[in-house]
């Protein structure tokens, strides 16, 4: 047994962080949010070319056949970096894809999406059916021929403007389905609802009519569905941490370096004190990031209770570390000029992404009171 | 990172499993309240003599000492499974944890030979007399004086705070031998038998209403050269690596602690009602279970991870302070959330024997003993995180 990354993941977790450092700094970060769509094809494709995007696919499926301890140790470089663009929309897409066991959609996208050629997304979110798509959805999907026609709007859709295929959870006669479209289809129109976190852009998307290929129907839908989410909040955890990191660091550094009353800040109790709590509160994510990661790539038993404890412990925890944070830098912390707000923001679109913390307690009680 | 076990691994927790499965015991079905309950103890030390005979006394301590050797994953597959298999909480909190280890790294042939197999027995309990009415958690300022008279140290003063200090039959006691050197560098550690001439002891009575510490007040007792645990003035250093094991220890021997009582909330919050509903299907109450339980399992995590990366890096550290402020703070929040969970009757102390109400109490004692919060956060600020020594 060993909590600890392997030598093969320190590599990668290695050349994560010096690709980010070089084609990604900060100050990049704040030029590419500053853009309509916040994607750089560049560095799209260098990170494709990394074979980070889907590397825990597998090999004949265009990824790397990695597990989802190593896309998390990517996520959290990434979330260190708080590198913009849509890595966790295509990562959530194609583990879609592949998870719908729909061989010919896979066949036909995801080395594509591997290889950095084309964006995809998915569009699940409606502000009254939430995450869980399979029990409101207002979207229709009316059986055409082979596939569905789809009418509806969809919010907090990631990166559609720049997404080239889109799978929809839609309602049809058989209960869930996920189709898949072509973005640039009639009857799809996309508006630009611009969020807290300018690093990944969010819209509004409707549907008149799209035809749309069905990926998967009822309980299978349901179940690649949920699948695609668990993966997706296991590098929104990854994420997570790797900002907490990175804010840990920062005000450690901050805390050592600024003075008042002719000492260092770092010196007082208050200040030390919040940087401890910062510290324990990102270690003690770690330890469930990590192991939400690892029980759903082996696929234990408590793997669904597991992601759902590292969500909202790294949700919650990020708030804490951001507070302490903001608060241990004072007035420079508070500027639009301090990266701070960059991650500060980015962190609380993840809280919400695949469920806040509300919704995740939820489901544990679940798991501890009503599943025993 | 893998957390599958080796075959060296597996093969000791199926062993270990196997014995379990013969040898724990039923649950206690008296009342455990508070410290006072001595029905309560005799079961913890029954189930301590039955680990100690079944060979799984002691699973960190080396062989040659009685212990099983174990590494510290398989310490950490110890724990998991004597959670599984329903286990009692550990009895040895003091002895095992903290002077077992503490008299392995300095203790004499002889010291060891006469004290560490009465340990893991159960046979020995054993109470920790650092804190003082002035030295608190500023130890090193202790004022408990011992001289040399001949073969053996004369010592004067009193002690604070000693838990179990009411059944035990030993003291790790911490006394100063030279008042004229700086603070740290004239301390020295006395292994101190508790039935010894002029030991007064006078039972303290804790908020929860139990004598769960003591006064210790010391008169010209005499305590024989041969029990001076390291070389003269360097108890502080001793003392320090007990307090690194008491860290570490004494917060992952407590999980079942805190497993049981998650598993009793939610037990109550199936089967009680509340305005005709039962407590289980009022949103508020299931988010504060959920919560209870996710921070339970991060607590189990991290004495996994702490665990494994001591299998390559064998001392404990200061992210010892790291898991004391988590499940000392946990406890407390633990505590409460159940408390509003279980309602108003919960504050009787025929309530489950007052169990609730003896933790809801208890638990602000575990943000002060073995270094407060405080204490523990500017450790982490100091030594991990590199800010400058604020006192
Ligand atoms: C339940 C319980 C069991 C105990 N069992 C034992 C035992 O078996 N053996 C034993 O020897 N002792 C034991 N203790 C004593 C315990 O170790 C001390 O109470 C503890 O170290 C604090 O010392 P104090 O009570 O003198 O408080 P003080 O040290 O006076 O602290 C008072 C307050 O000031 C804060 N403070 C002190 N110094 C600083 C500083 N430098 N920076 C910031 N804040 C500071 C503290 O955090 C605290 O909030 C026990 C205590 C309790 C509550």
């Amino acid at each position: 047994m060993d909590y600890d990354l392997s030598k093969p993941q320190k590599m990668l977790q290695q050349s994560v962080r010096e690709f980010c450092q070089r084609q990604c700094p900060l100050e990049k970060v704040r030029e590419i949010m500053e853009t309509d769509t916040a994607q750089d094809p560049e560095l799209w494709q260098g990170i494709a070319d990394q074979g980070w995007i889907g590397l825990h696919l597998s090999e004949d499926l265009g990824g790397l056949g990695l597990a989802l301890v190593d896309l998390a140790v990517v996520a959290e470089e990434l979330g260190r970096a708080c590198l913009p663009g849509p890595f966790l929309s295509t990562t959530w897409a194609a583990t879609l894809i592949s998870k719908s066991g729909h061989e010919a959609a896979a066949k036909k996208y995801l080395a594509d999406l591997c290889e950095g050629s084309k964006i995809a997304t998915v569009a699940c979110f409606e502000e009254e059916s939430g995450w869980a798509a399979e029990e409101y959805s207002t979207i229709k999907a009316n059986e055409s021929g082979d596939g569905v026609l789809l009418s509806g709007s969809k919010q907090l859709v990631g990166d559609a403007a720049v997404a080239d295929i889109m799978i929809v959870a839609a309602r049809g006669d058989k209960g869930l389905t996920l189709a898949l479209i072509e973005t640039s289809a009639d009857g799809v129109s996309i508006k630009a609802t611009p969020g807290i976190d300018a690093t990944r852009k969010l819209y509004e998307v409707k549907f008149e009519n799209v035809p749309g290929t069905v990926l998967a129907i009822g309980d299978d839908a349901k179940r690649a569905l949920t699948e695609s989410q668990q993966v997706g909040n296991v590098a929104v955890c990854a994420e997570l941490v790797g900002s907490m990191q990175w804010m840990l660091e920062t005000t450690v550094e901050y805390a050592r370096t600024r003075k008042q009353f002719d000492q260092i800040i770092g010196s007082f109790q208050a200040v030390q004190h919040k940087c401890a709590d910062m510290l324990l509160a990102t270690e003690s994510s770690r330890s469930a990031a990590l192991y939400a990661a690892w029980a759903l790539s082996e696929s234990t038993d408590d793997a669904d209770r597991a992601v759902s404890i590292a969500k909202l412990f790294c949700a919650d925890s990020a708030q804490k570390v951001g507070g302490n944070a903001v608060q241990v830098h004072g007035g420079i912390g508070f500027t639009w000029e301090h990266d701070l707000h960059m991650f500060y923001k980015r962190n609380k679109a993840n809280e919400f992404l695949f469920g806040d913390s509300t919704f995740h307690r939820e489901h544990v009680a679940l798991i501890a009171i009503d599943a025993a | 990172m893998d957390l599958n076990l080796t075959p060296d691994e597996q093969s000791f927790r199926d062993e270990l499993r196997a014995w379990l499965k013969e040898n724990v015991p039923e649950e206690y079905d008296g009342q455990r309240g508070g410290e006072d309950s001595d029905g309560y103890w005799q079961y913890l030390r029954d189930w301590q003599k039955k680990l100690f005979d079944g060979g799984w006394a002691g699973v960190s301590w080396p062989t040659e000492f009685g212990g099983r050797g174990a590494t510290p994953i398989q310490q950490s597959i110890f724990l998991q499974e004597t959670i599984a298999a329903g286990a009692p909480e550990h009895l040895g909190v003091i002895g095992e944890g903290l002077v077992g280890p503490t008299i392995i790294v300095a203790g004499t042939e002889e010291q060891k030979a006469k004290y560490l197999p009465r340990i893991l027995s159960g046979e020995d309990v054993w109470c920790q007399g650092f804190s003082e009415p002035n030295a608190g958690s500023d130890v090193a300022a202790l004022g408990t004086k011992a001289v040399l008279d001949g073969d053996e140290w004369v010592v004067n003063g009193q002690k604070i705070w000693t838990s179990f200090a009411q059944g035990s039959d030993l003291c790790f006691l911490l006394v100063r031998t030279d008042f004229d050197v700086p603070k740290h560098k004239g301390i020295t550690a006395l292994l101190v038998d508790m039935k010894s001439q002029g030991i007064t002891r006078k039972p303290l009575r804790q908020m929860s209403g139990d004598s769960g510490f003591n006064e210790l007040f010391f008169s010209d007792m005499r305590v024989p050269v041969a029990n001076q645990l390291g070389p003269l003035n360097q108890g502080w250093k001793i003392c320090i690596t007990a307090l690194m094991n008491e860290r570490t220890n004494l917060g992952s021997s407590m999980f079942t602690f805190f497993d049981q009582a998650v598993d009793g909330l939610i037990e109550h919050a199936r089967t009680r009602k509340r305005n005709g509903k039962l407590l289980s299907e009022c949103p508020l109450k299931r988010q504060k279970i959920g919560q209870a339980v996710a921070d339970l399992e991060v607590y189990r995590l991290n004495i996994a991870r702490a665990l494994s990366r001591m299998e390559k890096d064998s001392t404990p550290g200061p992210e010892g302070s790291m898991l004391k402020i988590y499940w000392s703070e946990m406890y407390q929040r633990l505590s409460q959330a159940s408390m509003e969970i279980l309602g108003d009757v919960s504050q009787l102390k025929d309530f489950d024997g007052g169990e609730w109400v003896y933790r809801y109490l208890r638990s602000k004692g575990s943000t002060i003993e073995g270094g407060t919060s405080e204490i523990q956060r500017c450790i982490l600020a100091e030594r991990v995180l590199g800010l400058p020594k604020s006192y």
